[in-house]
């Protein structure tokens, strides 16, 4: 099967290129955190409250983000936040993925009382408001990161599973897969080894975006106060903090939140830039 | 005459006819095969030729057992197969295969041909016979690290029967093979699988709706239409006298290449 999208030339070269960049920058300041972050992020001085960004008049040496309220240090504060963005983007991206991709994988190829099974499930757990889902599962886990990353693999592998089992039911038609059973492959042998490497593209762009999603909502669990400690580092709970002196100290809010929609941004173009790099019909 | 390799006799198919399904009850069945009987000797090629809608692709996937018949029997090599089940089935696969219409769709498009040829065969990319395969089809050894979009539509269907013939297989059914062609790949590919027919003295099924296509390859046709055979002669015979009108019917729709004669 082939379509038009070998024919489209498009120069994914600079795209992959700068998302791949950021994010490797990311996660350097999340490995390396207590080693290059300038100040304690836990550290509060109410003298040093809400110092402006280091070019600004009124700025302190050794802030150069400036600071919050309590006197925190932002530049300190978002290396630290990037640990926790970064992890449950990686740990909930790739467990979301498997597991729906899974169920996807089954239920689209076996069809049958799988599909039924995992089609009604997937239906039950769309009909659910996702934001309340989660508020709710984490007041019953209790916060953490953990909890966070079980929220959303929880609440988003429905996402994958609906992508992963149309895509299989797709290839499934193909005469490859008659072929297989032609060749005598054993009905899971012919779903790994003939039909995995056919969804497996649409499953990576997946997992990028979903990387993209895991920060958001870590983002948005953070800013009502469900993710982790409210005194620890994420950027949406910096997102939450400045909003509430946004007219007097705009940098808390700003700073974390370029750093958040860089992230998301890089993620989703990561994948497409993966995707038409390493897809042998795209190449 | 040598040994039948298969025998088939009274096959009948029929599937549920959803469009004219009632509101409540089950759908009126639509018979596809009207009780089909003939026999492939081992060695012979035979052609089987129809009309679009006449059932020759849903004979063919009986035979090669990729849907299982509603009446009827299929012996292969003396052993009923018309309702074994898949897993009982396996053994024997190796020695029915089958080289599809549309290459494009039946190689997978992110292996590479290498890997195609030798999954069934259960060997690495490296191995001897992917490399004898691809030599016998005329494609070069390196074709083996190219994906199947690399290719022309002739060199994929050369893969196509790589595969087929690399399992050595006792009978291959070729479905509309080079229907997907243009004339001259279709002449290529039709000029190797007439040499490959006497090198490895294959056993062939040769589906088609172009008789010309068929007389170049085939011993004897077996002529469909509206799932019962009308008429199942040598190859010599139906082209000089054919008995049914629908025969005629096939042969006159032959196209005669000279430019002032209308048809």
């Amino acid at each position: 099967m082939l379509d038009g999208r070998g024919a489209i030339k498009r120069r994914a070269g600079a795209r992959l290129w700068l998302s791949a960049l950021w994010l490797g920058f990311v996660a350097l300041c999340a490995i390396f955190a207590p080693l290059i972050s300038p100040q304690d992020p836990l550290a509060q001085d109410l003298m040093l409250g809400r110092l402006p960004p280091a070019w600004m008049a009124g700025s302190e040496p050794g802030f150069w983000l400036g600071t919050d309220s309590l006197g925190r240090d932002v530049l300190s504060r978002m290396i630290f936040g990037a640990r926790v963005a970064l992890t449950v983007a990686l740990l909930a991206g790739v467990v979301t993925c498997l597991v729906g991709s899974a169920l996807g994988l089954v239920a689209g190829f076996y069809r049958g009382w799988a599909d039924r099974i995992v089609g009604r499930l997937v239906d039950i757990w769309m009909a659910f408001p996702p934001v309340l889902f989660a508020i709710l599962l984490i007041a019953v886990l209790g916060t953490g990161l953990t909890s966070v990353i079980i929220a959303i693999v929880v609440i988003d592998w429905t996402r994958f599973c609906r992508v992963v089992r149309a895509e299989t039911l797709n290839q499934s038609q193909m005469d490859y897969v008659q072929s297989a059973r032609i060749a005598g492959f054993t009905r899971l042998r012919t779903l790994l080894s003939e039909i995995l490497p056919n969804v497996l593209p649409t499953m990576v762009a997946l997992l990028t975006l979903e990387m993209g999603i895991a920060v958001i909502v870590e983002a948005i669990l953070s800013f009502v106060n469900l993710s982790i400690s409210t005194d620890a580092p994420t950027w949406g709970g910096m997102i939450a903090e400045g909003r509430l002196a946004i007219h007097q100290a705009w940098w808390v809010l700003v700073f974390p939140l370029v750093a958040l929609f860089l992230t998301v941004l890089s993620f989703a173009q990561l994948g497409d830039g993966l995707r038409e790099r390493f897809d042998p019909v795209l190449r | 005459m040598a040994e039948a390799l298969f025998q088939i006799s009274g096959l009948r198919l029929d599937v549920p006819d959803m469009a004219r399904k009632p509101l409540f009850g089950p759908a009126p069945r639509l018979e596809i095969l009207k009780g089909i009987s003939f026999d492939i000797p081992r060695g012979a090629v035979l052609g089987i030729v129809g009309g679009s809608g006449s059932g020759k692709t849903t004979l063919g996937r009986a035979l090669v057992r990729l849907i299982e018949p509603t009446g009827g029997e299929i012996l292969f090599d003396g052993q009923d197969i018309t309702h074994l089940p898949d897993g009982r089935l396996r053994g024997l696969r190796r020695r029915i295969q089958m080289i599809f219409q549309d290459p494009m769709s039946s190689l997978n498009p992110r292996l590479t041909v290498g890997r195609i040829i030798a999954a069934p065969l259960c060997a690495r990319t490296g191995d001897a016979r992917v490399a004898e395969a691809l030599d016998q089809v005329g494609l070069p050894k390196a074709f083996a690290a190219r994906y199947p979009h690399e290719l022309s539509g002739g060199q994929r269907q050369r893969v196509g029967i790589a595969r087929a013939i690399a399992m050595r297989p006792d009978f291959i059914l070729a479905d509309e093979i080079v229907s997907g062609l243009d004339v001259s790949s279709q002449a290529q590919v039709l000029n190797l699988l007439e040499q490959l027919v006497k090198e490895l003295g294959l056993t062939l099924a040769f589906i088609s709706h172009d008789l010309s296509v068929i007389s170049r390859l085939c011993g004897r046709v077996i002529v469909l239409q509206g799932g019962r055979i009308v008429e199942d002669a040598p190859t010599r015979q139906l082209f000089e006298a054919p008995s049914h009108p629908y025969t005629r019917e096939l042969l006159d729709a032959i196209p005669v290449p000279d430019p002032s004669i209308r048809w």
